[in-house]
C-alpha cells in the first residue's frame, strides 16, 4: 500500500490533494511527469501528472478534481489509508532551459500541473509571466504558490468573481502584444488548451501542452493514449505528455476522451445511488 | 512399427472433455476441463517408452517426458509432477498454452500411426492434481550462495529464470511494472484459456521457493539497471516482452472503437473489465466485431469478443488459411464458437461518424502470389476489389514490436536495428556486463515456451558466471 500522510480539499471540495508515500517514484520524479494510482482491487488505473515532490521525505503530491467513480474513491481515502498501487514516474520530464520569456497559462486542476514547471522554469533564469484561470473565485487553486513560483501572476476568472472577467486567452493576447516571450506552457482543460494554442500561433511562439488522454498501463504498451500530432501518431505515455501545441490535433482528443462517457457515467451514478 | 505399439494405439487417444461451444461462447470459465486420474492413466499407458524419444527433443525446456508419462501410468502422480518441475517451473501453463502439435506432439512416434500421446494434456494434469490434491512440498533447493539476481519482467521467461536460480541457491527478486506479476499470462492469455488463479499459484510457488516479487517496478523509470547494480545485484535478467503493439497504419485508425490486442485483453484480462461494472475499468462492446489478424493473441482477442456478447466477430486475415499462425487448436475452439474467418482480406481504412466513432471498415480482396521472406506465399490485392464492412469494434492484432521504455534508458546495451536487445543466442548474454536477456525482447514475438527455453539457457549461464565471472 502507498499511504496518504497529507489531504487537503480545495476549490470548495471539488479538487483534492493527496501527499503520498511513494520514496522510489519521489527519487526519480521530474517536472511534467505523471504516476499510475490505482485506489482497490477493483479499481481502474488513472494517471495524475504530479503537482509536487519531495525526495527527502520521500512523497509524491497529486491533484485532482472528482468527475467520476475513479476520482470520488480516491476522494474518499483518509490520512492513513492510501492507494492499493502507485506507479512511476513514468512519460517523458519537461523540457527546462534558459530561453528569456517564458509564459505559463494554467486553468482548473491544469494549475497544479504547472506549478513545479513554472518553478523550474524561474530556477532555469527564465522571466516567468503566468496567467491562470477557474470558472469563479471559489475553484481558483494555488493562487499564493503561483505568485511565489513566478516573477509576475495573472488571474481571470469566467465569472468576472475575481481578477480579470473573462478567459486566459484574453491575457495570454494582452501579454504577447506588449512582451517578446519565447516559450508558452499551456496547461489545463483541452478547449483551453487549444484556444491558448491557437492564440499563440498567431504571434509564432513556441507552445507545450500536456495531454492526459485514457490510458492503461502507461509504458507505451496498450496504444490507448494515441494522439495525433502533425499529422502523426503518438502515445502520449511515452512520447509525451508534453507536445508541441500548435501540433496537436485537440478535435480527436476531445472525441476520444469521450469513449467510454456512458459507462463513466453508470459507474460514477451506481457509486453515488450506494454512498447517499 | 513395433508389435507393442500397435497394441497401445489401438485404444487411440483420451479426448478432452471441453465445455459445448454454444454455452461456453458466452462465458469465461475455462474451456477444456481436463482429465480425471482414470482419463490420465489410460492416456499416458499410450506412450510406447521410445529409447530415443522425439518429444524430448521437440521440448525447448526438455522435460523428459516419457519419465513423467510412466509416472503417471504408475498412478504416482506426486512423482510425475516433481519429475517435471525439474525442467520446468510452469508445467500448469505450459500443458495450456504450448504449441505442442509443432513441438513435443508433433515428434510423437505414435503419429507414424494415429494421434500423438496427448502429452500436453497429461502435463496439465500433473500440474492441476498437484494444485488440488498436492502436499504443498517444495522440491530441494541448493545452499545459500549469497548472489543476488534481478529478474526485470514476470512473464514466462522471467519466471523460469527466478525459478531455475532460486532452486540453484541464489537470491532471486522479480521486477513487474504492472501491479500484478505474470507478464503475458496475466494481462494477454485470456481467463477462458489460462485461469488467473493457476498463474498466481505458479507465481506463488516462486514465492514459497524464496523468491521475491516486486511490483509497480517500472525498470526504466521508476530504477535503472545501473541503479540495480549500485543495490548489489550481482546479475540482472531482462524478460520484458515486446510490449509495442503494431497498427495498421491505415486512415481512421484513431476513432473511437479501434484498440490493440494488448489494450482490449489487458482490459479484459488485467483489469477484469468482462466483470464490468463490478469492476471500475470498462471494455468496449462491439456488435459487429473486426479481429485484424490471425495468430494466437487474435483468436484470443475474437473468442472475448464472442464471450462479451457480440452478435458477429470476423477474423480479418489477408492471407489463406494454411498461413494463419494460430495454434489449430485455438482456430478449432474459434470456429466451434462461431467466429468466422473472412480469409484473403486487407483493410485500406476505417469509416466513422461526426462523433468520432468506427462505424465501418472498407477492405480489398487479396490472392497469394510467390513466397516472400517468410517462406508464406506473398498476398496480392486484387483490383477493384474494394467492399466495406459493417463494425463498430475493430480489435488490431497484427503483432507487437520492441518496447523502448528499458532500452532507451540502457545506452550501453547493443540493440539490433528493429530495437531488439542483443544477445547471445546460445548464453542470452548480452553486451552490457552482468546482465542477460531473453524472451520477445531478444527474439521478437514468439511464444510462451520459447520465452522460457532463453530463460532456461540465461539461468544456466548466469550461474555459470556467478560461480566462475563473465
Amino acid at each position: 500500500m502507498f499511504p496518504i500522510v497529507a489531504r487537503e480539499e480545495m476549490a470548495q471540495g471539488t479538487v483534492i490533494l493527496n501527499e503520498i508515500e511513494a520514496p522510489l517514484i519521489a527519487r526519480k520524479a521530474k517536472p511534467g511527469q505523471f504516476v499510475i494510482l490505482k485506489a482497490n482491487e477493483e479499481g481502474e488505473r488513472i494517471p495524475l501528472t504530479m503537482a509536487e515532490t519531495d525526495p527527502a521525505k520521500g512523497t509524491i503530491t497529486v491533484i485532482y478534481m472528482v468527475v467520476g467513480k475513479s476520482t470520488a474513491l480516491f476522494k474518499d481515502l483518509k490520512v492513513g489509508e492510501g492507494y492499493q498501487d502507485v506507479i512511476g514516474p513514468l512519460g517523458r520530464p519537461t523540457h527546462v532551459e534558459k530561453v528569456g520569456t517564458v509564459l505559463c497559462v494554467g486553468g482548473g486542476t491544469g494549475v497544479a500541473v504547472l506549478h513545479p514547471i513554472t518553478r523550474a522554469m524561474k530556477a532555469a533564469g527564465n522571466h516567468v509571466i503566468c496567467v491562470i484561470g477557474a470558472r469563479n473565485k471559489g475553484l481558483l487553486i494555488l493562487e499564493e504558490k503561483m505568485k511565489a513560483a513566478s516573477n509576475d501572476l495573472r488571474v481571470c476568472t469566467d465569472d468576472g468573481s475575481y481578477g480579470h472577467h473573462g478567459f486566459v486567452t484574453d491575457i495570454v493576447k494582452e501579454v504577447l502584444e506588449k512582451t517578446p516571450v519565447q516559450q508558452v506552457v499551456a496547461i489545463g482543460p483541452v478547449p483551453m488548451m487549444k484556444a491558448v494554442s491557437a492564440v499563440t500561433k498567431t504571434y509564432n511562439v513556441p507552445t507545450m501542452v500536456s495531454l492526459n488522454p485514457i490510458m492503461i498501463d502507461g509504458t507505451g504498451m496498450c496504444g490507448g493514449c494515441r494522439v495525433s500530432v502533425g499529422g502523426k501518431t503518438k502515445f502520449a505515455c511515452v512520447d509525451g505528455p508534453e507536445f508541441d501545441g500548435h501540433q496537436v490535433n485537440f478535435d480527436e482528443l476531445t472525441k476520444r476522451l469521450r469513449a467510454y462517457c456512458t459507462e463513466e457515467k453508470q459507474c460514477y451514478e451506481g457509486y453515488c445511488r450506494l454512498n447517499d | 512399427m513395433t508389435e507393442k505399439m500397435e497394441k497401445q494405439d489401438k485404444k487411440g487417444r483420451v479426448p478432452m472433455p471441453e465445455q459445448d461451444p454454444n454455452v461456453r461462447k458466452r462465458n469465461f470459465q475455462e474451456v477444456p476441463t481436463g482429465y480425471t486420474p482414470a482419463m490420465a492413466q489410460e492416456e499416458a499407458a499410450r506412450c510406447v517408452q521410445c529409447k530415443k524419444p522425439g518429444c524430448v527433443e521437440g521440448c525447448p525446456v526438455s522435460v523428459d517426458i516419457p519419465g513423467f508419462i510412466n509416472l503417471v501410468t504408475k498412478g504416482d502422480f506426486t512423482a510425475a509432477i516433481r519429475h517435471i518441475w525439474s525442467m520446468n517451473a510452469l508445467p500448469a501453463v505450459c500443458g495450456r498454452v504450448c504449441p505442442q502439435e509443432i513441438q513435443c506432439e508433433g515428434k510423437c512416434i505414435l503419429n507414424k500411426k494415429g494421434l500423438p500421446v496427448a502429452i500436453g494434456n497429461l502435463e496439465r494434469f500433473c500440474a492441476d492434481y498437484e494444485r488440488e490434491h498436492g502436499t504443498g512440498a517444495l522440491p530441494p533447493k541448493a545452499a545459500p550462495t549469497g548472489k543476488r539476481i534481478a529478474v526485470v519482467g514476470s512473464g514466462p521467461s522471467g519466471l523460469t529464470v527466478a525459478g531455475d536460480l532460486i532452486q540453484k541457491g541464489h537470491s532471486v527478486t522479480i521486477m513487474e511494472a504492472f501491479h500484478k506479476p505474470g507478464g503475458v499470462l496475466v494481462y494477454g492469455i485470456p481467463e477462458f484459456r489460462l485461469p488467473k488463479a493457476i498463474v498466481a499459484q505458479e507465481v506463488n510457488f516462486l514465492e514459497r521457493l524464496g523468491a521475491e516479487v516486486k511490483c509497480n517496478a517500472v525498470v526504466g523509470r521508476t530504477v535503472s539497471l545501473d541503479e540495480l547494480f549500485e543495490e548489489g545485484y550481482d546479475a540482472i535478467y531482462i524478460g520484458v516482452g515486446a510490449g509495442l503493439p503494431s497498427f495498421m497504419n491505415i486512415p481512421g485508425e484513431n476513432l473511437i472503437g479501434i484498440l490493440s490486442a494488448n489494450e482490449y485483453l489487458t482490459r479484459a484480462n488485467l483489469m477484469k473489465a468482462y466483470k464490468f461494472p463490478e469492476v471500475d475499468t470498462p471494455i468496449p462492446l462491439g456488435k459487429n466485431v473486426a479481429v485484424l489478424g490471425a495468430g494466437n493473441v487474435a483468436m484470443d482477442s475474437a473468442r472475448t469478443a464472442m464471450r462479451l456478447g457480440a452478435e458477429s466477430v470476423k477474423i480479418v486475415y489477408r492471407r489463406s488459411r494454411d498461413e494463419m499462425p494460430a495454434r489449430k487448436a485455438e482456430i478449432h475452439h474459434a470456429e466451434e464458437e462461431g467466429i468466422e474467418m473472412m480469409l484473403l482480406t486487407n483493410p485500406v481504412r476505417y469509416l466513422g461518424d461526426e462523433s468520432g466513432r468506427l462505424t465501418g471498415m472498407q477492405c480489398l480482396k487479396m490472392e497469394l502470389g510467390e513466397p516472400d521472406a517468410s517462406g508464406r506465399r506473398r498476398p496480392i490485392p486484387i483490383k477493384g476489389s474494394e467492399f466495406e464492412i459493417k463494425t463498430d469494434l475493430v480489435i488490431v492484432a497484427v503483432g507487437s514490436g520492441a518496447n523502448p521504455l528499458l532500452t532507451q534508458s540502457t545506452p550501453d546495451l547493443a540493440l539490433n536495428k528493429w530495437g531488439y536487445i542483443q544477445a547471445d543466442p546460445e548464453t542470452g548474454k548480452t553486451s552490457k556486463r552482468g546482465v542477460w536477456a531473453g524472451g520477445d525482447i531478444v527474439t521478437g514475438a514468439a511464444t510462451v515456451i520459447l520465452a522460457m527455453g532463453a530463460g532456461r539457457a540465461a539461468a544456466n549461464s548466469i550461474h555459470k558466471y556467478l560461480t566462475w565471472g563473465w
